[in-house]
């Protein structure tokens, strides 16, 4: 088991692309982490670079007290499980698993024992005999980390390890890998472009974008308070609402609506009146009324344009009336509400961020 | 992501042993294939012999030898001769007949799809002296299996009409090529869009040309290029004919052979396999140049 | 005219078609099925007065057994030489990007359809006589090897590229070397295009007449299809009976060859040509 620490990492492709960009990053020992970001944002790049199966141009990749910058894959005491897992189809369960043993000329029949055990541990003591065709997604998924489990090294690397499976299966996948990790203990990355999935698995989390960290922090510490637009828009089912206004006093001015500035920060009580902000507020803390007083402020009122149930809530969209974008809100699913009524939306202070320049206040 | 990862050197082989690696293939390649044809180009300005002579000390004679192969009526023929071969079995013969059985057979399954599959394609697999031999006796003046059918004993087939035969031949035996190549291309050929042409009341013919052909056009040329080179090239009508009778079915490889190989005439032999090379080429670049105006074209 | 006519007409069309094109095709092979059996076999096709007696009588010819055994010496080496070679080119080819590495190929590929065998006759035959090659069955494999890999290569290639890298990368994170990445896992992941190249480059060499016929002088070192060749033009009355069994047991190889990959792998270029 170790911590990793890149410094100063950078991956600029063949053409002058630059995949990573001068990342510094510490993962500590036996951390659960995520790397999150859209395609293309470096965070699979990062994954191979940390695995050896990309060489850097630039910084270093230490793993415990090691420096393994210039060494191989296969020296540096990783296990790494693909998206689509790897296996190989020529082989049985038993012989895959048993695969980095033999690689390390373990004899054979330590490596049988060894794979039964590992297979055991993880529910496959039936499908040894197995190829990887006649498995089920699930399975398949179980074999490629009792693959990388079996050779015990100090780091796992996962790359979008739920991807492949359907939508439940997902779910039950996400429990069972978050478990297992927490058992084993082994400093564990892993890429994903799934918020939902990097929130509920990651003891931290670093959202990539364009080869550079954006935010570094806890999953709650990201989902309140998105360090920038990009992560804002980024992190929650339903994306934040991020509506242009103007600072006025302790309030901030939505197109012709009044609505309350942040409680617990004075940073935005500090700018100028007039100064330009975003205004962010995520759908579940917005209120929705279909009545208001026209003179109180700290309402922004609208016209409902589309109604999506969610299940247990309904997800409205709400054309402003003094135009500009639209924004959504986050209901109740008894709430009687029907497409083209006027109603307000309410922002709960506690809840409100504000953006200038695109930075969190 | 690792889909569009430039390099893409999954196994960490690297330049050096990427290179090892296809060391031995390329070295037999240059040897056998590459050195060869840059000889010919030499070859072909020398007097070289086989025997006496020119066979120790070759010397240069320039541009000699082509002069001498443009303005002899053999070489001229034989070139006829090959476009005659080359058009006929393989660009009309070959392409048309592959492609009909192709378009009969295309939405069938079962045993008659199955047979004729496997007639079409033993015909292609068999040994070229094997099937020589078959159509020898098929064609055989006095006891010949074609005589008996229809009726005309004593027609020797392969002196009588040596280019008509060894053209139906040639087709009997490369068909399988193009009828693979076009059931595959077939398959490619949505249904929907055939279905499409027909609720909207196309005929058969009309299907073909609005539906099938402008699909297809790109399988068709790529068949056509390789059937007309492999043809161009095909040694095999010498083993029903010999070139004969009078030089009949003399075409450019056989030309070359009885030059070369039993004349001795190493370097003029030389020079018509260049003359020969410069055709093949005109061959490739005519459907490369097609298929570059295909692609051309705005997509429909 | 009624439409169910005009159906009817089209299905005897169709039908009368495919007879014909059944009768063409099974012709000329009728005399290969019935000849071999036949105790008195003839130029022409009959049903045979049935006997293996000529059987018997080709396994007594030393010739025949001879040049059968010759064609599989130059089959297998070209073919061993084939996998060989183009499996390890192909796979570097599909996994280093090399530059000019397309162009190459298409180059390699087009010279191979055009060189191999007849328009580069006299300087093979020559290059043959300088390496003292003449007469040796080494450089009658050497000159089709030469040949075929260029097709061979770009055929496989086809196959690597087709094959997901993550497999390679997973074993390259457990430490294998790329000599052991190349047995345990690209080898078993591309069995089946293995399988067709040496298929293929067996039946060109088991078939190939020319350059046999160019390159070897003494009759005990030549293949089938250059023995089965005099067996129908040298001088005197051919012996039908010799012709028709040798034929026959001449194609068996090929053609049982081809059934067993076409069964078992299906016998496919795996959109080797593209349109």
């Amino acid at each position: 088991m170790a911590a990793i620490s890149l410094t100063g990492l950078t991956k600029v492709y063949p053409g002058d692309v630059t995949a990573l960009d001068a990342l510094d990053l510490e993962i500590r020992d036996g951390e659960f982490f995520a790397l999150l970001g859209p395609s293309g944002c470096g965070k699979t790049t990062l994954l191979r670079t940390i695995a050896g199966l990309e060489s850097a141009t630039g910084g270093t990749v230490a793993i415990g007290e090691r420096e393994v910058t210039a060494l191989p894959p296969g020296r540096r005491d990783v296990a790494m499980v693909f998206q689509d897992y790897a296996l190989f189809p020529h082989m049985t369960v038993r012989d895959n698993i048993g695969y980095p043993l033999k690689i390390r000329k373990t004899p054979a029949a330590r490596r049988s024992a060894k794979a039964a055990e590992v297979a055991a541990e993880l529910g496959l003591a039936d499908y040894l005999a197995r190829r990887p065709g006649q498995l089920s997604g699930g399975q398949q998924q179980r074999v490629a980390l009792a693959r990388a489990m079996a050779c015990h090294p100090s780091v796992f690397l996962f790359d979008e390890p739920l991807s492949n499976l359907d939508a439940r299966l997902r779910l039950e996948a996400r429990t069972f890998l978050k478990r297992l990790q927490r058992e084993l203990g082994v400093t564990t990355v892993f890429v994903t472009h799934d918020q939902a999935e990097a929130l509920a698995l990651a003891d931290r989390i670093a959202v990539l974008e364009a080869g550079r960290i954006r935010q570094l922090g806890t999953p709650t510490e990201i989902y309140r308070r998105p360090a920038n637009t990009f992560v804002a828009s980024f992190i929650g089912s339903t994306p934040m609402n991020l509506l242009p206004g103007t600072v006025r006093g302790a309030w901030i001015r939505v197109g012709d609506a009044l609505l309350p500035g942040p409680i617990g920060t004075d940073a935005a009580a500090a700018l100028p009146d007039g100064a330009e902000v975003v205004y962010g507020i995520r759908p579940e803390y917005l209120r929705y009324t279909a009545q208001h007083a026209a003179d109180v402020p700290g309402a922004l009122p609208g016209r409902v344009t589309v109604i999506e149930n969610l299940g247990s809530t309904q997800l409205l969209t709400l054309d402003p009336v003094a135009g500009g974008p639209p924004l959504q809100v986050t209901v109740p699913e008894d709430l009687p509400v029907t497409v083209g009524e006027p109603g307000y939306a309410l922002p709960r202070p506690e809840r409100v961020l504000i953006y200038r320049d695109g930075n969190l206040l | 992501m690792p889909s569009t990862s430039p390099g893409g050197d999954a196994a960490g082989l690297g330049r050096l042993r990427a290179a090892l690696f296809t060391a031995p293939a390329l070295l037999l390649i240059v040897a056998f294939l590459l050195f060869p044809a840059l000889w010919t180009l030499y070859l072909g300005v020398t007097d070289y012999r086989l025997t006496g002579l020119a066979a120790a000390d070759p010397s240069t004679v320039g541009l000699d030898n082509f002069e001498r192969a443009l303005n002899e009526d053999r070489f001229t023929d034989s070139l006829w001769l090959t476009v005659q071969f080359v058009i006929g079995s393989a660009v009309l013969g070959q392409a048309l007949l592959g492609f009909t059985i192709a378009w009969l057979l295309r939405e069938r399954t079962g045993v008659l799809r199955r047979l004729v599959e496997a007639l079409v394609l033993l015909a292609w697999i068999l040994p070229s002296s094997v099937v020589a031999f078959l159509w020898i006796a098929l064609l055989d003046r006095d006891d010949g299996t074609l005589n008996a059918l229809l009726g005309t004993p004593g027609t020797a087939w392969l002196l009588e009409h040596p280019m008509a035969s060894i053209i139906v031949f040639n087709i009997w035996r490369g068909t399988a090529f193009s009828m693979m190549l076009y059931a595959a291309a077939l398959g490619n050929v949505p249904p929907s869009q055939l279905e499409t042409a027909r609720l909207a009341g196309a005929s058969t013919w009309q299907q073909l040309r609005d539906v099938v052909l402008p699909r297809i056009k790109g399988h068709v040329l790529t068949n056509l290029l390789l059937i007309s080179l492999w043809t161009f090239n095909d040694f095999t009508p010498f083993l029903l004919t010999g070139g004969g009778p009078d030089n009949r079915t003399e075409i450019m490889p056989v030309l070359l052979y009885r030059t070369a190989l039993h004349g001795g005439e190493l370097g003029y032999g030389a020079a018509l396999s260049v003359l020969m090379l410069l055709a093949n080429l005109v061959i490739a670049l005519v459907y490369v140049r097609l298929l570059r105006s295909r692609t051309k074209e705005p997509a429909a | 005219m009624n439409e169910s006519v005009t159906r009817a007409l089209t299905t005897i069309a169709r039908y009368t078609a495919l007879s014909l094109l059944l009768a063409f095709f099974t012709l000329p092979l009728l005399w290969l099925a019935f000849a071999p059996f036949d105790r008195t076999p003839t130029i022409a096709a009959s049903l045979p007065r049935f006997t293996l007696d000529n059987f018997r009588q080709l396994l007594e010819n030393p010739q025949a057994l001879r040049s059968l055994r010759n064609s599989a010496l130059l089959a297998a080496g070209t073919g061993a030489l084939v996998v060989v070679f183009s499996a390890l080119a192909a796979y570097a080819l599909s996994r280093v990007r090399l530059p000019g590495r397309d162009a190459l190929l298409y180059v390699l590929l087009l010279l191979s359809s055009i060189v191999t065998g007849t328009a580069a006759m006299v300087p093979l035959f020559n290059l043959a006589f300088e390496l003292g090659l003449i007469d040796e069955q080494l450089g009658v494999i050497l000159v089709l090897g030469g040949g075929l890999l260029p097709s061979a290569v770009f055929i496989l290639k086809d196959f690597m590229d087709g094959t997901p890298r993550s497999y390679e990368e997973s074993a390259r994170v457990f430490g294998a070397s790329p000599l052991q990445i190349v047995r345990h896992v690209v080898v078993p992941l591309v069995r089946p295009g293995l399988a067709t190249i040496a298929v293929w480059s067996v039946a060109q060499v088991w078939g190939n007449f020319l350059i046999p016929f160019l390159l070897l002088r003494s009759p005990e070192k030549s293949p089938a299809a250059v023995v089965m060749y005099t067996f129908y033009t040298e001088g005197g009355q051919p012996d039908l009976a010799l012709i028709a069994t040798f034929s026959l047991l001449y194609s068996l190889p090929v053609v049982l060859m081809f059934l067993f990959v076409s069964s078992r792998y299906g016998f496919r270029f795996h959109g080797g040509i593209k349109s």
